[in-house]
Protein backbone atom coordinates (compact mmCIF):
# COMPACT_ATOMS: atom_id res chain seq x y z
CA UNK A 1 0.00 0.00 0.00
CA UNK A 2 1.04 3.62 -0.92
CA UNK A 3 1.69 6.18 1.99
CA UNK A 4 0.54 9.68 1.40
CA UNK A 5 1.89 12.17 3.31
CA UNK A 6 -0.19 15.28 4.13
CA UNK A 7 1.27 17.32 1.06
CA UNK A 8 0.75 14.94 -0.98
CA UNK A 9 -3.03 15.78 -0.73
CA UNK A 10 -2.80 18.94 0.16
CA UNK A 11 -0.81 19.87 -2.89
CA UNK A 12 -3.08 17.96 -5.07
CA UNK A 13 -5.86 19.89 -3.90
CA UNK A 14 -4.17 22.98 -4.40
CA UNK A 15 -3.76 21.89 -8.38
CA UNK A 16 -7.28 20.98 -8.47
CA UNK A 17 -8.50 24.47 -6.61
CA UNK A 18 -6.60 26.90 -9.48
CA UNK A 19 -9.81 25.49 -11.37
CA UNK A 20 -12.29 26.73 -8.48
CA UNK A 21 -10.50 30.00 -8.92
CA UNK A 22 -10.51 30.37 -12.20
CA UNK A 23 -13.92 29.29 -12.44
CA UNK A 24 -15.69 31.58 -9.90
CA UNK A 25 -13.37 34.54 -11.70
CA UNK A 26 -15.15 33.62 -15.05
CA UNK A 27 -18.26 33.17 -14.01
CA UNK A 28 -18.69 36.67 -11.64
CA UNK A 29 -16.53 38.02 -14.45
CA UNK A 30 -18.90 36.84 -17.25
CA UNK A 31 -21.87 37.50 -14.90
CA UNK A 32 -20.83 40.67 -14.29
CA UNK A 33 -21.15 41.64 -17.85
CA UNK A 34 -24.79 39.56 -18.71
CA UNK A 35 -25.86 40.96 -15.51
CA UNK A 36 -25.72 44.52 -16.54
CA UNK A 37 -27.33 43.27 -20.22
CA UNK A 38 -30.16 42.14 -17.70
CA UNK A 39 -29.97 45.09 -15.43
CA UNK A 40 -30.39 47.39 -17.97
CA UNK A 41 -33.51 45.46 -19.94
CA UNK A 42 -35.11 44.95 -16.25
CA UNK A 43 -35.64 49.04 -15.65
CA UNK A 44 -36.09 49.53 -19.57
CA UNK A 45 -38.82 51.64 -20.02
CA UNK A 46 -39.86 49.34 -23.09
CA UNK A 47 -41.56 46.39 -22.17
CA UNK A 48 -40.58 43.52 -23.74
CA UNK A 49 -37.03 43.74 -22.20
CA UNK A 50 -38.50 44.21 -19.19
CA UNK A 51 -40.48 40.97 -19.21
CA UNK A 52 -37.82 38.93 -20.66
CA UNK A 53 -35.49 40.01 -17.92
CA UNK A 54 -37.75 39.46 -15.36
CA UNK A 55 -39.04 36.13 -16.25
CA UNK A 56 -34.77 35.30 -16.77
CA UNK A 57 -34.52 36.25 -12.92
CA UNK A 58 -37.31 34.31 -11.97
CA UNK A 59 -36.42 31.21 -14.00
CA UNK A 60 -32.65 30.91 -12.67
CA UNK A 61 -33.50 32.25 -9.40
CA UNK A 62 -36.56 29.60 -8.98
CA UNK A 63 -34.38 26.66 -9.87
CA UNK A 64 -31.32 24.96 -8.55
CA UNK A 65 -28.20 25.62 -9.70
CA UNK A 66 -27.48 21.62 -10.12
CA UNK A 67 -30.72 21.79 -12.53
CA UNK A 68 -29.30 24.19 -14.40
CA UNK A 69 -25.57 22.25 -14.56
CA UNK A 70 -27.58 19.29 -15.69
CA UNK A 71 -29.57 20.83 -18.52
CA UNK A 72 -26.60 22.87 -19.83
CA UNK A 73 -24.45 19.69 -20.06
CA UNK A 74 -27.11 16.83 -20.60
CA UNK A 75 -29.50 18.99 -22.40
CA UNK A 76 -27.62 20.10 -25.23
CA UNK A 77 -25.69 16.33 -25.71
CA UNK A 78 -29.67 15.27 -26.63
CA UNK A 79 -29.47 17.79 -29.29
CA UNK A 80 -26.46 16.35 -30.36
CA UNK A 81 -23.85 19.09 -28.83
CA UNK A 82 -21.09 17.59 -27.38
CA UNK A 83 -19.71 19.72 -24.40
CA UNK A 84 -17.25 19.65 -22.66
CA UNK A 85 -17.99 19.26 -18.96
CA UNK A 86 -15.44 23.23 -18.57
CA UNK A 87 -17.75 24.52 -20.87
CA UNK A 88 -21.24 23.51 -19.52
CA UNK A 89 -20.03 24.60 -16.21
CA UNK A 90 -18.69 27.88 -17.12
CA UNK A 91 -22.22 28.54 -19.51
CA UNK A 92 -24.41 27.44 -16.48
CA UNK A 93 -22.56 28.78 -14.16
CA UNK A 94 -22.10 32.68 -15.87
CA UNK A 95 -26.06 32.33 -16.42
CA UNK A 96 -27.08 31.78 -12.92
CA UNK A 97 -24.59 34.98 -11.66
CA UNK A 98 -26.02 37.02 -13.98
CA UNK A 99 -29.49 36.26 -13.07
CA UNK A 100 -28.43 37.11 -9.27
CA UNK A 101 -26.46 40.22 -9.92
CA UNK A 102 -29.34 41.55 -12.17
CA UNK A 103 -31.66 41.49 -9.56
CA UNK A 104 -28.92 43.02 -6.67
CA UNK A 105 -28.28 45.63 -8.45
CA UNK A 106 -31.39 46.72 -9.61
CA UNK A 107 -32.74 46.88 -5.86
CA UNK A 108 -29.65 49.15 -6.05
CA UNK A 109 -30.74 51.57 -8.66
CA UNK A 110 -34.23 51.35 -7.32
CA UNK A 111 -33.03 52.96 -4.34
CA UNK A 112 -32.09 55.71 -5.45
CA UNK A 113 -33.91 58.73 -5.02
CA UNK A 114 -36.93 59.79 -7.40
CA UNK A 115 -35.85 63.15 -6.82
CA UNK A 116 -32.47 62.23 -8.62
CA UNK A 117 -34.52 61.24 -11.93
CA UNK A 118 -36.85 64.20 -11.44
CA UNK A 119 -33.94 66.61 -11.00
CA UNK A 120 -31.33 65.13 -13.53
CA UNK A 121 -34.80 64.75 -16.26
CA UNK A 122 -35.51 68.43 -15.45
CA UNK A 123 -32.07 69.73 -16.23
CA UNK A 124 -32.64 68.12 -19.54
CA UNK A 125 -31.16 64.77 -19.35
CA UNK A 126 -31.76 61.89 -21.78
CA UNK A 127 -32.52 58.17 -20.07
CA UNK A 128 -29.13 57.11 -20.27
CA UNK A 129 -27.29 60.17 -19.42
CA UNK A 130 -29.54 60.37 -16.21
CA UNK A 131 -28.19 56.59 -15.68
CA UNK A 132 -24.43 57.14 -16.60
CA UNK A 133 -23.94 60.51 -14.69
CA UNK A 134 -26.19 60.13 -11.83
CA UNK A 135 -28.03 57.27 -10.74
CA UNK A 136 -25.66 54.26 -12.00
CA UNK A 137 -22.79 56.15 -9.67
CA UNK A 138 -24.68 56.31 -6.68
CA UNK A 139 -26.34 52.65 -7.53
CA UNK A 140 -22.88 51.77 -7.82
CA UNK A 141 -21.69 52.67 -4.25
CA UNK A 142 -24.59 50.56 -2.67
CA UNK A 143 -24.18 48.07 -4.75
CA UNK A 144 -20.27 47.30 -4.01
CA UNK A 145 -20.68 45.09 -0.39
CA UNK A 146 -23.41 43.23 -1.82
CA UNK A 147 -21.99 42.43 -4.86
CA UNK A 148 -18.86 41.33 -2.87
CA UNK A 149 -20.84 38.98 -0.22
CA UNK A 150 -22.44 37.54 -3.62
CA UNK A 151 -19.13 36.15 -4.60
CA UNK A 152 -18.67 33.72 -1.58
CA UNK A 153 -21.95 32.45 -3.29
CA UNK A 154 -20.50 31.84 -6.47
CA UNK A 155 -17.13 29.93 -5.25
CA UNK A 156 -19.35 27.72 -3.35
CA UNK A 157 -21.38 26.87 -6.29
CA UNK A 158 -18.85 25.90 -8.40
CA UNK A 159 -18.48 22.85 -6.25
CA UNK A 160 -21.47 21.46 -7.82
CA UNK A 161 -19.87 21.65 -11.35
CA UNK A 162 -17.54 18.12 -9.56
CA UNK A 163 -21.32 16.67 -10.26
CA UNK A 164 -20.83 16.60 -13.82
CA UNK A 165 -16.95 15.99 -14.00
CA UNK A 166 -15.36 19.45 -14.07
CA UNK A 167 -12.25 18.52 -12.08
CA UNK A 168 -12.07 21.99 -9.28
CA UNK A 169 -11.51 21.36 -5.81
CA UNK A 170 -13.96 19.47 -4.76
CA UNK A 171 -13.90 16.86 -7.51
CA UNK A 172 -10.28 16.41 -6.69
CA UNK A 173 -11.43 15.48 -3.45
CA UNK A 174 -13.53 12.78 -4.03
CA UNK A 175 -10.57 11.56 -6.65
CA UNK A 176 -7.86 12.00 -3.79
CA UNK A 177 -10.29 10.29 -1.23
CA UNK A 178 -10.70 7.32 -3.70
CA UNK A 179 -7.12 6.36 -3.63
CA UNK A 180 -6.22 7.88 -0.12
CA UNK A 181 -9.37 6.00 1.81
CA UNK A 182 -8.94 9.18 4.07
CA UNK A 183 -12.20 10.96 3.40
CA UNK A 184 -11.77 13.45 6.98
CA UNK A 185 -8.79 14.63 6.23
CA UNK A 186 -9.28 14.99 2.36
CA UNK A 187 -12.57 16.44 3.14
CA UNK A 188 -11.37 18.53 6.01
CA UNK A 189 -8.85 20.19 4.01
CA UNK A 190 -11.06 20.92 0.96
CA UNK A 191 -13.31 22.61 3.12
CA UNK A 192 -10.49 24.38 4.57
CA UNK A 193 -9.48 25.44 1.27
CA UNK A 194 -12.65 26.62 0.60
CA UNK A 195 -12.71 29.02 3.69
CA UNK A 196 -9.51 30.20 2.78
CA UNK A 197 -10.90 31.36 -0.30
CA UNK A 198 -14.35 32.50 0.90
CA UNK A 199 -13.64 34.40 4.20
CA UNK A 200 -11.82 36.86 3.15
CA UNK A 201 -14.54 38.17 0.60
CA UNK A 202 -16.77 37.75 2.84
CA UNK A 203 -14.76 39.81 5.41
CA UNK A 204 -14.20 42.47 2.78
CA UNK A 205 -18.38 42.58 1.78
CA UNK A 206 -19.12 43.31 5.64
CA UNK A 207 -16.23 45.68 6.08
CA UNK A 208 -17.61 47.45 3.32
CA UNK A 209 -21.00 47.90 4.27
CA UNK A 210 -19.80 49.05 7.51
CA UNK A 211 -17.41 51.69 6.03
CA UNK A 212 -19.96 52.61 3.61
CA UNK A 213 -22.91 53.28 5.90
CA UNK A 214 -20.60 55.04 8.40
CA UNK A 215 -18.99 58.00 6.10
CA UNK A 216 -22.95 57.88 4.71
CA UNK A 217 -21.61 59.61 2.34
CA UNK A 218 -22.05 59.18 -1.19
CA UNK A 219 -19.07 60.47 -2.66
CA UNK B 1 -47.41 85.89 -27.52
CA UNK B 2 -47.13 84.62 -24.41
CA UNK B 3 -44.00 82.50 -22.98
CA UNK B 4 -45.92 80.11 -20.91
CA UNK B 5 -49.11 79.27 -22.59
CA UNK B 6 -51.64 76.29 -20.67
CA UNK B 7 -54.46 75.43 -22.27
CA UNK B 8 -57.52 73.33 -21.08
CA UNK B 9 -54.44 70.65 -19.41
CA UNK B 10 -56.07 67.79 -17.59
CA UNK B 11 -54.43 65.25 -15.69
CA UNK B 12 -55.67 62.32 -14.37
CA UNK B 13 -54.18 59.83 -11.88
CA UNK B 14 -56.25 56.46 -12.77
CA UNK B 15 -59.75 57.76 -11.89
CA UNK B 16 -58.93 60.51 -9.95
CA UNK B 17 -58.40 63.73 -12.36
CA UNK B 18 -56.51 66.38 -10.64
CA UNK B 19 -56.20 69.06 -13.06
CA UNK B 20 -59.84 69.72 -14.54
CA UNK B 21 -59.40 71.84 -17.11
CA UNK B 22 -56.40 74.34 -16.89
CA UNK B 23 -55.84 77.54 -18.42
CA UNK B 24 -53.21 80.03 -17.99
CA UNK B 25 -50.50 82.18 -19.68
CA UNK B 26 -47.64 83.73 -18.22
CA UNK B 27 -45.86 86.56 -19.89
CA UNK B 28 -42.07 87.49 -20.53
CA UNK B 29 -40.71 88.19 -16.79
CA UNK B 30 -44.34 88.15 -14.90
CA UNK B 31 -43.68 86.04 -11.38
CA UNK B 32 -46.49 84.29 -10.50
CA UNK B 33 -47.82 82.31 -7.20
CA UNK B 34 -49.84 79.76 -6.87
CA UNK B 35 -51.88 79.07 -3.98
CA UNK B 36 -54.41 76.15 -2.41
CA UNK B 37 -54.96 73.95 -0.42
CA UNK B 38 -52.96 70.79 -0.48
CA UNK B 39 -54.01 68.19 -2.71
CA UNK B 40 -55.84 71.17 -4.80
CA UNK B 41 -52.85 70.13 -8.09
CA UNK B 42 -50.40 73.02 -7.81
CA UNK B 43 -47.45 70.52 -7.85
CA UNK B 44 -49.17 68.30 -10.45
CA UNK B 45 -49.56 71.40 -12.32
CA UNK B 46 -45.87 73.07 -12.02
CA UNK B 47 -44.65 68.71 -13.21
CA UNK B 48 -46.86 69.16 -16.14
CA UNK B 49 -45.30 72.09 -17.65
CA UNK B 50 -41.89 70.50 -17.83
CA UNK B 51 -43.10 67.10 -18.57
CA UNK B 52 -42.74 65.46 -15.30
CA UNK B 53 -46.01 63.98 -15.49
CA UNK B 54 -47.87 63.09 -18.69
CA UNK B 55 -50.74 65.17 -19.70
CA UNK B 56 -54.29 63.57 -20.21
CA UNK B 57 -55.26 66.20 -22.50
CA UNK B 58 -54.77 70.05 -23.60
CA UNK B 59 -51.75 71.40 -24.45
CA UNK B 60 -48.57 73.64 -22.96
CA UNK B 61 -46.23 75.33 -24.71
CA UNK B 62 -42.88 77.44 -23.80
CA UNK B 63 -41.55 80.06 -25.65
CA UNK B 64 -42.89 77.59 -29.22
CA UNK B 65 -41.19 74.44 -27.56
CA UNK B 66 -44.40 72.15 -27.29
CA UNK B 67 -44.77 69.83 -24.49
CA UNK B 68 -44.73 66.24 -25.85
CA UNK B 69 -44.27 62.82 -24.74
CA UNK B 70 -40.89 62.04 -26.44
CA UNK B 71 -37.62 62.28 -25.54
CA UNK B 72 -36.60 65.23 -28.28
CA UNK B 73 -39.46 67.43 -27.36
CA UNK B 74 -38.97 67.30 -23.68
CA UNK B 75 -35.56 68.16 -23.99
CA UNK B 76 -36.12 71.37 -26.23
CA UNK B 77 -38.82 72.06 -23.41
CA UNK B 78 -36.52 71.35 -20.45
CA UNK B 79 -33.73 73.60 -21.85
CA UNK B 80 -36.66 76.58 -21.95
CA UNK B 81 -37.72 75.65 -18.24
CA UNK B 82 -36.01 74.96 -14.94
CA UNK B 83 -37.77 73.32 -12.23
CA UNK B 84 -36.36 73.55 -8.45
CA UNK B 85 -37.63 70.96 -6.05
CA UNK B 86 -38.90 71.22 -2.60
CA UNK B 87 -36.08 68.62 -1.52
CA UNK B 88 -33.11 70.35 -3.63
CA UNK B 89 -32.06 67.10 -5.19
CA UNK B 90 -28.54 67.94 -5.78
CA UNK B 91 -26.35 65.48 -7.04
CA UNK B 92 -24.58 63.81 -3.77
CA UNK B 93 -21.73 62.35 -5.59
CA UNK B 94 -21.12 65.68 -6.81
CA UNK B 95 -19.45 68.85 -5.38
CA UNK B 96 -21.77 72.10 -5.38
CA UNK B 97 -19.64 73.37 -8.42
CA UNK B 98 -19.85 69.96 -10.29
CA UNK B 99 -23.44 69.93 -9.96
CA UNK B 100 -23.69 72.91 -12.24
CA UNK B 101 -21.39 71.93 -14.26
CA UNK B 102 -22.95 68.39 -15.16
CA UNK B 103 -25.87 69.44 -17.54
CA UNK B 104 -24.24 71.84 -19.59
CA UNK B 105 -21.28 69.13 -20.06
CA UNK B 106 -23.88 66.26 -20.84
CA UNK B 107 -26.75 68.31 -22.34
CA UNK B 108 -25.24 71.19 -23.95
CA UNK B 109 -21.79 69.76 -24.36
CA UNK B 110 -20.67 72.76 -23.04
CA UNK B 111 -16.80 72.65 -22.75
CA UNK B 112 -15.32 72.13 -19.64
CA UNK B 113 -13.66 75.15 -18.82
CA UNK B 114 -16.84 77.83 -20.05
CA UNK B 115 -19.24 75.44 -18.32
CA UNK B 116 -16.99 75.84 -14.49
CA UNK B 117 -16.84 79.38 -15.74
CA UNK B 118 -20.53 79.50 -16.10
CA UNK B 119 -20.60 77.44 -12.50
CA UNK B 120 -18.61 79.70 -10.67
CA UNK B 121 -20.43 83.24 -12.10
CA UNK B 122 -23.98 81.23 -10.74
CA UNK B 123 -22.52 80.05 -7.38
CA UNK B 124 -21.46 83.93 -7.13
CA UNK B 125 -24.98 84.83 -7.99
CA UNK B 126 -26.60 82.74 -5.32
CA UNK B 127 -23.88 83.94 -2.47
CA UNK B 128 -21.52 80.64 -2.65
CA UNK B 129 -18.57 81.14 -4.63
CA UNK B 130 -16.45 79.77 -1.84
CA UNK B 131 -18.81 76.59 -1.57
CA UNK B 132 -17.53 75.53 -5.35
CA UNK B 133 -15.66 72.48 -4.02
CA UNK B 134 -18.41 71.24 -1.09
CA UNK B 135 -20.48 68.49 -1.64
CA UNK B 136 -24.10 68.73 -0.70
CA UNK B 137 -24.04 66.89 2.76
CA UNK B 138 -21.23 69.30 3.83
CA UNK B 139 -23.94 72.57 3.34
CA UNK B 140 -27.00 73.69 4.88
CA UNK B 141 -30.26 73.13 3.51
CA UNK B 142 -30.35 76.45 2.34
CA UNK B 143 -27.39 76.64 1.04
CA UNK B 144 -27.81 73.00 -0.62
CA UNK B 145 -31.71 74.86 -2.09
CA UNK B 146 -29.57 77.98 -3.75
CA UNK B 147 -26.71 75.56 -5.41
CA UNK B 148 -29.43 73.86 -6.93
CA UNK B 149 -31.20 77.19 -7.80
CA UNK B 150 -27.69 78.02 -9.36
CA UNK B 151 -27.76 74.38 -11.23
CA UNK B 152 -30.94 75.31 -13.01
CA UNK B 153 -29.65 79.15 -13.98
CA UNK B 154 -26.77 77.44 -15.55
CA UNK B 155 -28.73 75.75 -18.24
CA UNK B 156 -29.89 79.33 -18.83
CA UNK B 157 -34.05 78.52 -18.67
CA UNK B 158 -36.39 81.62 -19.69
CA UNK B 159 -38.52 80.46 -16.77
CA UNK B 160 -38.21 78.89 -13.12
CA UNK B 161 -40.77 76.25 -11.77
CA UNK B 162 -40.33 76.28 -8.18
CA UNK B 163 -42.22 73.85 -6.07
CA UNK B 164 -42.33 74.45 -2.17
CA UNK B 165 -38.69 75.77 -2.30
CA UNK B 166 -38.32 76.70 1.31
CA UNK B 167 -40.95 74.26 2.98
CA UNK B 168 -37.92 71.86 3.63
CA UNK B 169 -35.79 74.42 5.46
CA UNK B 170 -35.57 75.34 9.27
CA UNK B 171 -37.03 78.72 9.28
CA UNK B 172 -33.78 80.94 9.68
CA UNK B 173 -32.58 80.00 6.38
CA UNK B 174 -35.58 80.33 4.66
CA UNK B 175 -34.67 83.85 4.23
CA UNK B 176 -31.53 83.21 2.45
CA UNK B 177 -33.32 81.16 -0.27
CA UNK B 178 -36.47 83.80 -0.94
CA UNK B 179 -33.82 86.76 -0.99
CA UNK B 180 -32.09 84.90 -4.02
CA UNK B 181 -35.80 83.98 -5.71
CA UNK B 182 -36.79 88.20 -4.94
CA UNK B 183 -33.71 89.25 -6.71
CA UNK B 184 -33.81 86.85 -9.50
CA UNK B 185 -37.56 87.97 -9.99
CA UNK B 186 -36.14 91.83 -10.03
CA UNK B 187 -33.70 91.20 -13.17
CA UNK B 188 -37.13 89.81 -14.96
CA UNK B 189 -36.37 86.03 -14.40
CA UNK B 190 -39.60 84.71 -15.21
CA UNK B 191 -40.95 82.58 -12.26
CA UNK B 192 -44.46 80.55 -11.59
CA UNK B 193 -43.92 79.31 -7.91
CA UNK B 194 -46.03 77.38 -5.44
CA UNK B 195 -45.42 78.86 -2.44
CA UNK B 196 -46.70 79.04 1.16
CA UNK B 197 -45.05 82.10 2.34
CA UNK B 198 -47.84 84.66 1.61
CA UNK B 199 -46.04 87.93 2.51
CA UNK B 200 -43.51 86.60 -0.20
CA UNK B 201 -46.12 86.05 -2.59
CA UNK B 202 -47.97 89.32 -1.97
CA UNK B 203 -44.59 91.69 -2.32
CA UNK B 204 -42.83 89.87 -4.91
CA UNK B 205 -45.46 88.25 -7.27
CA UNK B 206 -47.36 89.82 -10.60
CA UNK B 207 -50.42 87.59 -10.56
CA UNK B 208 -51.81 84.93 -8.16
CA UNK B 209 -53.55 81.84 -8.58
CA UNK B 210 -55.52 79.98 -6.43
CA UNK B 211 -56.08 76.77 -7.43
CA UNK B 212 -58.92 75.06 -5.60
CA UNK B 213 -59.79 70.63 -6.78
CA UNK B 214 -57.68 70.99 -9.71
CA UNK B 215 -59.24 74.56 -11.48
CA UNK B 216 -57.67 78.29 -11.44
CA UNK B 217 -60.24 79.03 -9.05
CA UNK B 218 -58.91 82.63 -8.68
CA UNK B 219 -56.40 84.72 -10.51
CA UNK B 220 -55.15 88.22 -10.03
CA UNK B 221 -52.75 90.46 -8.91
CA UNK B 222 -51.72 90.32 -5.49
CA UNK B 223 -53.55 92.98 -4.08
CA UNK B 224 -57.03 91.77 -5.11
CA UNK B 225 -56.56 88.42 -4.50
CA UNK B 226 -55.37 88.80 -0.82
CA UNK B 227 -57.08 92.17 -0.47
CA UNK B 228 -60.50 91.44 -2.20
CA UNK B 229 -61.20 87.62 -2.23
CA UNK B 230 -63.96 87.16 -4.48
CA UNK B 231 -64.34 83.90 -3.88
CA UNK B 232 -65.91 81.86 -0.66
CA UNK B 233 -63.24 79.62 -0.77
CA UNK B 234 -60.61 81.86 -1.33
CA UNK B 235 -61.96 83.37 1.86
CA UNK B 236 -62.10 80.28 4.07
CA UNK B 237 -58.42 79.47 2.52
CA UNK B 238 -56.64 82.78 3.19
CA UNK B 239 -58.68 82.66 6.80
CA UNK B 240 -56.69 79.52 7.52
CA UNK B 241 -53.35 81.21 6.97
CA UNK B 242 -53.09 82.70 10.28
N1 LIG C 1 -48.01 60.12 -8.66
C1 LIG C 1 -49.29 60.22 -8.21
N2 LIG C 1 -50.10 59.15 -8.27
C2 LIG C 1 -51.38 59.22 -7.84
N3 LIG C 1 -51.95 60.33 -7.35
C3 LIG C 1 -51.18 61.44 -7.27
C4 LIG C 1 -49.82 61.44 -7.69
N4 LIG C 1 -49.32 62.67 -7.50
C5 LIG C 1 -50.33 63.40 -6.96
N5 LIG C 1 -51.44 62.68 -6.84
C6 LIG C 1 -52.73 63.16 -6.33
O1 LIG C 1 -53.06 64.34 -7.02
C7 LIG C 1 -53.65 65.28 -6.17
C8 LIG C 1 -52.95 66.59 -6.28
O2 LIG C 1 -51.62 66.44 -5.81
P1 LIG C 1 -50.58 67.63 -5.83
O3 LIG C 1 -49.30 67.07 -5.31
O4 LIG C 1 -50.55 68.26 -7.15
O5 LIG C 1 -51.20 68.63 -4.78
P2 LIG C 1 -50.58 69.96 -4.18
O6 LIG C 1 -51.56 71.02 -4.46
O7 LIG C 1 -49.21 70.15 -4.66
O8 LIG C 1 -50.59 69.64 -2.64
P3 LIG C 1 -49.52 70.03 -1.51
O9 LIG C 1 -49.81 71.42 -1.07
O10 LIG C 1 -49.79 69.04 -0.42
O11 LIG C 1 -48.17 69.88 -2.10
C9 LIG C 1 -53.65 64.67 -4.79
O12 LIG C 1 -54.92 64.17 -4.52
C10 LIG C 1 -52.64 63.57 -4.87
O13 LIG C 1 -53.03 62.51 -4.04
MG1 LIG D 1 -47.28 70.05 -3.79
Amino acid sequence: MIEFSNWDILRNLLLAARWTVVLSLVSFVGGGIVGLGLLFMRISRSRWPRLFAGAYVELFQGTPLLMQLFLAFFGLALFGINVPAWLAAGVALILWTAAFLAEIWRGCVESIAKGQWEASASLGMGRMQQMRYVVLPQAMKIAIPPTVGFSVQVVKGTSLTSIIGFVELSKAGTIVTNATFLPFTVYGYVALIYFVLCFPLSKSSQYLERKLNVAHRNH
Amino acid sequence: MSLIEITDVRKSFGANEVLKGIDLNVEPGEVIAIIGKSGSGKSTLLRCINGLETINSGSIQVAGAQLAPDELHLKALRLKVGMIFQSFNLFPHKTAGQNVMLSQMVVKKTPKPEAEAMARKMLERVGLAHKFDAYPDELSGGQQQRVAIARALAMQPMALLCDEVTSALDPELVQEVLAVVKELAAEGMTLLMVTHEMRFARDVCSRVVFMHMGRVHEIGPPAEVFGAPKTPELRQFLGAQH
